[in-house]
């Protein structure tokens, strides 16, 4: 439930999130799937559409709909493309070819960081289209005096994901796409990046009162972002209760997301339902993996997110910033790390707090500097500073670390100089004796002053209390 | 009669003539006549030309060097107009060869024109292109038959020793016979669709019209063969055909279909199958009645799946790319009135039905129904061809029709196609040989029907029929 | 199976971005009828067991090697195309979202 929502409202939300297929070429045809090329540079015959041009199926977009699938936990079926009829100058077949009631990938979920598991309906294959510019009337596609269409991205392999309807806040949408996004990269299948259109999220929003049938719902698009997610499905929810309460009813349609105006809005309405006529596409024949390759694509699957936190988890004291570390990619890092003898507890707060990519920094030397802050010979703050070293360039924590003059204070030196600060302040360790622990940042202080800062805050403490007790 | 592609191919490559010279005799032979017959769309003098002195240098050998080859329109043939006969691809130059050009071109031919057809190949008389009906060789107040009558009646006319066709419904077959040549309508995959522009793609493919077996089994030897750009081309070299004409028919048992020597057959069309059976037996064949009882379901399946798939094959001609461009206030204006405007009558009724049959409440009882027929018709054939090596019909009802006897009708001119759609369901192969003439004295075809990849013993029965009326 | 209607003719003809004038849809409506009419006797057919057959050839699996190959030249493209601006396919408005 989002904290959002009224009393005695459910919130059900299933999404559709669209994703480009990190192939060489694009699902059909040999023109290059990259972003970003010169408008209609990467078009043939084929992803044109020209007569007589015919489709070819990449198996590499076969090959990493599987892992995707197989990463969703889903079933590997034998499949068939339709060809889906509806008129719109992206398309330039005036059809798109995709998957329809024989998918490659059907009944699978997905394990959010916070436990919950959504559901996954489908995740099946089909082709994208081109895109469009509108020009005049502020680039508004409804005011605009015409539109320039370019096909690069006409053809490039695409996998629809469909969850089940069971999300049920607008924060569990996010989280949702967030692992979406983690098992999309961990899978290879995608780079998954919403700001270039490489995945793109739909969501299917109705409220309901608690304990009543689904209400009916709204399919939002134009979700540009995961923060534009979780503001429409919020807003939307907050008017769809409204129009219940007022006694109306909810028109199914699809909505528009407005990012500037925080609302969304209804689609401009069509004369007639649609109607795909779809039919088995006659250029294409069907995909039956068999054993052997369905195996294939099984030994290559990666350890996918929610595995990789559980293993993190089994292996450090806290599980805070478990996720995020795994989110990060550093997991492997701390793990080896931890292996090579280093301190669990200071691995996982670095890897959170202070790494956000691995660069340089090895298993080997972030260990070693975990042990370097447990036996005292750096602090908290100088480890920071070797650490930031250690992932730009790399190298030895104990050369960094004596570089700076971070040298290791030994304990008879710091002794020495606390017992000289003593005798010079005895009022205080008076005060100290009498149990007035006020005077342990007093003496701190003198410490540090006279070590440059180089001695371990905690540690000096320490050494007081004995003395003060002796 | 003129010499054929064997002789010309022959006399090329002995040096005893030239290729230019041999170009030049079909062209006056085309400019003599084609004004009035109208077989071409275009005649690429100049490409001709090109392609003829190419060969007399020595640059392009192959079995084909030298012979004047006419493609219908609806073959892709880079730089060259490529047409459909319809307004709506006037004046196209496709950037690219369809690949049985490519293989006609590596073997030598020489491409001297593009052939008239109806409309994107929806017809049986040739009465349907934009640019105006081709008339029969033999009577030119007669159809040549259609959709490819331009070719048939290019090869029947001498101005071309062979020409391609296409073959939905019997698109190849019953022109030739209507036109009294050889045409062959091989098994589904076995040439390849890359670049034949499609209009029903379970069903069309590329054949040849030639005035002799062996010149079709030497074309189908060039231009037959996996193409890696079609999926559904079959995976295997081309069959050897050449080599197995004179083997003769003793003991090949052939089946004289009972269903399709039945109602609506013209007498002196029955006699001239019935007398090409008796050839065969004469030539030591077991002839047999054979059954295929679900080949008179054939035309309703037929005209409801081939207008189906041509619904959506013939979307993309939307004015957006490619073509013609009737402008409007908005896009689906602009498309409605290119469309209204480019395509013919016959085009937008098949467009319609298929549209419908398809359409949300009505796929079950016409496409999906249509579909499940074809299932039966395929069993029936199978069924048969554990009796008999090779199926005997009638290739068209009739001989040669009157221009403008048909047009008002559609369902009449469909009634041409019966003998010839089943084996357009069954991807079969089948071929119009022909078989002397009827009470009229125009020609009458036999067609030879053979299981998938059955064109060696298809062929061996036809040239058993060519040698009987020698 | 369902008769066909004028106004099913209608409906189709906008599906299919066909525009039709009265006596085209009152011809058309009768045309079609008669073909129809005609695929009744399937109608006597007891197909309910028998799977439909999409396509000819039992072929399954086949793939390219995703492996990038020859573009066209687009100027060559855009030259055939009805109009162009900024290397793109210019086309009125667009009215209504994609689906």
């Amino acid at each position: 439930m989002s904290e959002g929502m009224r009393n005695g409202w459910e919130l059900v939300v299933g999404l559709e999130v669209h994703c480009e297929l990190a192939t060489q070429t694009k699902i059909f045809c040999g023109c290059r799937n990259v972003f970003g090329a010169p408008p209609n540079t990467n078009i043939c015959p084929v992803c044109l559409g020209l007569p007589g041009s015919l489709p070819v199926l990449n198996e590499e977009a076969v090959h990493l709909a599987m892992r995707l699938g197989m990463a969703l936990g889903c079933s590997v079926e034998p499949s068939i493309f339709h060809r889906k009829n509806y008129f719109y100058p992206d398309m330039p077949k005036d059809y798109q070819v995709s998957q329809y009631d024989q998918p490659i990938n059907v009944d699978g979920s997905i394990e959010l960081a916070d436990g919950s598991v959504v559901g996954i309906e489908r995740a099946h294959l089909e082709e994208d289209t081109g895109k469009s510019t509108h020009v005049g009337g502020g680039g508004r596609i409804n005011e605009a005096e015409r539109s320039l269409v370019d096909y690069n991205r006409a053809g490039v392999p695409l996998v629809e994901i469909v969850s089940r309807p069971d999300i049920t806040s607008a924060e569990q949408a996010k989280a949702y796409v967030n692992e979406l996004r983690a098992i999309l990269l961990a899978t290879g299948a995608s780079d998954a990046k919403m700001e270039e259109g490489s995945m793109r999220v739909d969501a299917n929003v109705s409220v309901r009162r608690r304990g009543e049938p689904l209400g009916t719902r709204c399919e939002i698009k134009n979700l540009n972002s995961v923060r534009s997610l979780v503001r429409a499905i919020e807003y939307e929810a907050e008017r769809q209760i409204d129009v219940l309460q007022a006694g109306e009813r909810i028109v199914q349609e699809t909505r528009h997301w407005d990012e500037a105006g925080g609302r969304t809005r209804p689609g401009r309405s069509k004369e007639e339902a649609e109607d795909y006529r779809y039919f088995p596409e006659p250029d294409l024949v069907p995909v039956e993996p068999d054993d052997a390759w369905r195996q294939r694509v099984r030994d290559e699957l990666p350890l996918l997110p929610a595995a990789r936190r559980a293993r993190l988890a089994t292996a450090v004291p806290a599980t805070a910033g478990v996720a995020l570390v795994v989110e990060r990619g550093l997991d492997d890092l701390v793990l080896d790390a931890i292996a090579a003898g280093g301190d669990p507890g200071r691995l996982l707060t670095h890897a959170e707090h202070n790494v956000l990519e691995a660069g340089a920094l090895t298993a080997e030397s972030f260990a070693a500097l975990s042990r370097m802050e447990v036996d005292g010979a750096l602090t908290a703050t100088q480890a920071k500073t070797v650490l930031a070293e250690l992932v730009l360039t790399g190298g030895d924590p104990a050369a960094i670390a004596a570089t700076h003059g971070f040298e290791a204070l030994d304990e008879s030196y710091l002794a020495t100089t606390l017992d000289a600060i003593i005798a010079e302040n005895p009022e205080a360790f008076e005060k100290l004796k009498a149990g007035d622990g006020k005077v342990i940042g007093f003496f701190t202080g003198q410490v540090m002053k006279a070590t440059q800062g180089k001695a371990d805050g905690k540690r000096v403490a320490a050494l007081l209390q004995e003395k003060a007790k002796s | 009669m003129a010499a054929t592609a064997q002789e010309i191919a022959a006399a090329i490559a002995a040096g005893q003539r030239r290729a230019v010279d041999v170009l030049d005799e079909h062209l006056a032979a085309i400019g003599a006549r084609d004004g009035e017959l109208h077989a071409f769309n275009l005649v690429t003098t100049e490409h001709a030309r090109a392609d003829a002195e190419a060969v007399d240098r020595g640059e392009r050998p192959g079995p084909l060097a030298g012979v004047p080859v006419a493609l219908k329109d609806n073959l892709c043939t880079r730089g060259i107009p490529t047409t459909c006969s319809s307004r709506i691809l006037e004046g196209w130059r496709p950037p690219y060869d369809a690949t049985v050009v490519t293989r006609l071109r590596d073997a030598g031919a020489v491409l001297v024109g593009k052939t008239n057809l109806d409309e994107f190949a929806m017809g049986s008389s040739t009465e349907n292109s934009a640019f105006g009906a081709t008339r029969n060789p033999h009577d030119v107040t007669r159809v040549p038959g259609g959709s490819s009558g331009g070719s048939a009646a290019a090869v029947a006319a001498g101005f071309a020793p062979v020409a391609l066709g296409s073959d939905t419904g019997g698109s190849i077959r019953q022109p030739a016979a209507l036109c009294g040549v050889v045409g062959v309508k091989p098994t589904y995959g076995a040439v390849s669709r890359y670049g034949l522009i499609a209009f029903a793609s379970s069903l069309d493919q590329i054949g040849p019209f030639t005035t002799t077996v062996a010149d079709a089994a030497l074309v189908l030897e060039v231009i037959a063969g996996h193409d890696p750009m079609d999926s559904t081309s079959i995976d295997g070299p081309a069959p050897s055909l050449l080599e197995v004409l004179d083997h003769g028919v003793d003991g090949l048992r052939v089946g004289v279909v009972r269903e399709l020597l039945g109602e609506g057959i013209a007498p002196d069309v029955r006699a001239r199958t019935e007398a090409a059976a008796e050839a065969l037996a004469a030539a030591g064949a077991k002839v047999d009645e054979a059954s295929v009882p679900a080949a008179i379901y054939g035309l309703s399946a037929y005209y409801l799946i081939a207008p189906s798939e041509a619904s959506s094959n013939l979307a993309r001609y939307d004015g957006v790319r490619y073509g013609l461009r009737v402008d409007a206030a908005n896009t689906a204006e602009m498309n409605t009135a290119t469309r209204t405007a480019g395509f013919g009558p016959e085009v937008k009724r098949r467009i319609m039905l298929g549209t419908y049959a398809l359409s949300s409440g009505y796929y079950d009882a016409y496409y999906g129904k249509a579909q499940r027929v074809r299932t039966l018709i395929i069993r029936d054939f199978q069924a048969a061809y554990e009796q008999f090596d090779v199926l005997l019909s009638p290739t068209s009802p009739t001989t040669a029709f009157e221009l403008g006897a048909k047009t008002a009708d559609p369902l009449s001119m469909y009634m041409n196609d019966v003998c010839t759609i089943p084996s357009n369901l069954s991807g079969d192969p089948a071929m119009s040989v022909p078989y002397g003439a009827g009470a009229d004295g125009l020609p009458v075809g036999v067609q030879v029907m053979a299981p998938a990849l059955g064109e060696p013993v298809m062929f061996r029965v036809a040239a058993a029929l060519e040698r009987s009326l020698a | 199976m369902p008769e066909i209607t004028r106004d099913d003719v209608a409906h189709v003809a906008r599906l299919a971005r066909l525009s039709l004038t009265e006596e085209e849809l009152d011809l058309f409506t009768g045309q079609l009828a008669a073909v129809l009419d005609h695929a009744r006797d399937v109608e006597a057919l007891d197909v309910a067991d028998v799977a439909p057959t999409a396509h000819p050839l039992p072929l399954r699996n086949v793939l390219r090697a995703d492996v990038p190959g020859p573009s066209l030249d687009r100027d060559e493209v855009l030259a055939a195309a009805p109009a162009v601006e900024d290397d793109r396919f210019a086309v009125p408005p667009v009215l209504g979202e994609e689906p």
